[in-house]
């Protein structure tokens, strides 16, 4: 690896794996829409029209020292594999990756603060945490979007707030959203009617990776649905409250588990962190599956000495990208399943001299 | 609770079902669950916003046939050229002013979508300044009209020049985003307030 690699591979600090409810809330994101005036939404734009957004973007994120220090990745000057690692690391979203040109990620130092340029709409302002803080990510990020806007003139309408290119984004452009480790729900046969119930008040239910993914190893993602006609502080409160409940009946359940049946997940814990530990060939999705019942045992102290952290870490570590970055080379699937099994263990005995 | 089906381990599962009105319990432990399929741990179907906008849109369109409101077929955004269909397909419009090119079609689908269609939160700092002035501006209208009518002229006179002095401030902001204004407006606010009797 001679080649100097322009992404930086500092850990977000959102994989720190702690802050406020650690042992449910993994991590609270805020992402804010919005769209230069008189420009066409990224869809529609000719390439003269999104370079043009890309070099006011960048200007601007020059000019307003109250960011901070910001790296700006020119995603064409990416390797691929270094875009699908920003993916992973919930830097940037799939569709943004998915033709380079014109687009651009813009990066705090820790990587709390994500500008997404040209996605779908002009830019995505994002924030993300480690733990239960979405307070703290929504004036994170409105701290960004107001130095932004010094410089640059928004798409607003007084009557439809800020104009984004999808209809479900219009007014605030404002999407809240909490990461949720849910396996005693799960365990218990709950979690379905619990996320149904939730649904119903305003607030979506998706997999880790966003829209159209799956929740695999009890990780869901937790956001509002409406994003206007309500104030922003309204928006997360609201989901604040809802994800607040969601932690308590996760904390119930797990309390009814450990006094009911402790055996059983004694056993379901261990039997998984035998596997994970000793797996030769592993795919990401048994992985995450093994490495929720393993957090889930540490959280309870079945398991000790295992830092909260190493599962945050572990669960973005084990996807296609890092394991390829791990060993320095593309992979076929077959040879990415050993080397995770590989990494896993590597990872997991680093934390504890067993066996 | 011993599991029903086994009748070994513990029943850490309970389902109720409610089928044909009748309603069953079973308390069933974790592999039992399991081996009846009871056990489902919640997949997320592959669900994207775009289908389901699509979804609420031929919806629309469907039920305008019947009201007589204009379908979108054949509409185009002026300022970027965006097909009302387009749209439809893809759930993306093409910019700013297909909000207001489309208002007849679209500010329904927002009220389903949000439940509103007027924004309440935040507004840039600018623009925002702007917005202020111009709905103050339209009370004050609003109110000297009143005053003309009611013939009330010396009140009419201070309305107008509140009005004049409020637009030029508004024009300043527009053209820089930092001037001061914000004491005038305050001022405009309560100076106005006590004409309330009228």
């Amino acid at each position: 690896m001679a080649a100097k690699r322009p992404y930086e591979k500092n850990r977000a600090v959102w994989m720190a794996g702690d802050g406020p409810d650690a042992d449910i809330v993994v991590s609270s994101r805020v992402r804010l829409a919005r769209n230069l005036r008189g420009v066409p939404f990224p869809q529609q734009a000719n390439d003269e029209q999104m370079k043009s957004v890309l070099e006011q973007v960048m200007g601007a994120v020059r000019a307003t020292p109250s960011i901070g220090p910001t790296e700006i990745l020119a995603l064409q000057e990416l390797l691929p594999i270094e875009r699908q690692l920003a993916v992973e690391e919930h830097l940037t979203s799939p569709q943004h990756i998915q033709d380079p040109k014109n687009k651009a990620i813009v990066l705090n130092r820790d990587k709390s603060v994500s500008i997404m340029v040209n996605e779908e709409d002009h830019m995505r302002i994002q924030t993300i945490l480690p733990g239960f803080q979405l307070e703290e990510a929504l004036r994170l990020a409105s701290v960004t979007d107001d130095a932004v806007e010094e410089t640059i003139d928004y798409a607003f309408d007084e009557n439809l707030g800020y104009l984004c290119a999808c209809p479900t984004n219009v007014g605030t452009g404002l999407r809240a959203s909490v990461m949720v480790h849910l396996p005693a729900l799960a365990l218990v046969g709950m979690v379905g009617q619990v996320l149904g119930a939730v649904s119903k008040v305003g607030v979506a239910v998706r997999g880790a990776y966003g829209e159209g993914t799956e929740a695999i190893g009890n990780m869901f993602q937790i956001s509002n649905q409406v994003t206007m006609g309500r104030a922003e502080e309204e928006i997360v409160a609201h989901l604040k409250a809802v994800c607040g409940q969601l932690a308590d009946s996760e904390r119930n359940a797990r309390k009814a588990i450990m006094s009911d049946a402790r055996n059983q997940l004694e056993d379901r814990v261990w039997r998984s962190y035998g596997l994970l530990t000793n797996a030769r060939i592993i795919s990401s999705d048994e992985a995450l599956k093994l490495i929720s019942d393993v957090k889930l045992g540490a959280d309870l102290g079945i398991i000790p000495d295992l830092p909260q952290s190493c599962f945050t870490v572990l669960s973005v570590d084990i996807m296609p990208a890092h394991v390829q970055d791990f060993v320095g080379k593309e992979l076929t699937a077959w040879e990415r399943d050993m080397c995770r099994a590989t990494l896993i263990r590597e990872r997991l005995g680093m934390n504890k001299e067993e066996h | 609770m011993i599991c029903q089906v086994c009748r070994e381990k513990p029943a850490t599962v309970h389902v109720t079902k409610v089928v044909n009105n009748v309603r069953t319990e079973l308390h069933l432990c974790q592999q039992c669950a399991r081996e009846r399929g009871e056990l489902h741990v919640l997949s997320t179907p592959s669900f994207a916003i775009s289908n389901l906008l699509a979804g609420l849109l031929q919806g629309d369109l469907g039920h305008e046939v019947h009201v007589g409101i204009p379908d979108g077929a054949g509409r185009k955004c002026r300022t970027c050229g965006r097909d009302y269909s387009e749209f439809v397909n893809s759930g993306f419009l093409g910019c700013a002013d297909c909000y207001s090119e489309f208002a007849p079609l679209l500010n329904p689908l927002l009220g389903r979508i949000h439940g509103h269609v007027r924004h309440t939160g935040k507004a840039p700092r600018r623009a925002g300044k702007a917005v202020r002035f111009r709905r103050e501006i339209d009370d004050l209208r609003r109110r000297l009209q009143q005053y003309v009518e009611a013939e009330e002229y010396e009140k009419a006179a201070i309305v107008r020049d509140e009005i004049r002095r409020l637009e030029k401030a508004a024009a300043e902001v527009e053209i820089d985003g930092t001037g001061g204004d914000a004491e005038a407006k305050e001022k405009g606010g309560s100076g106005d307030g006590g004409e309330e009797t009228v």
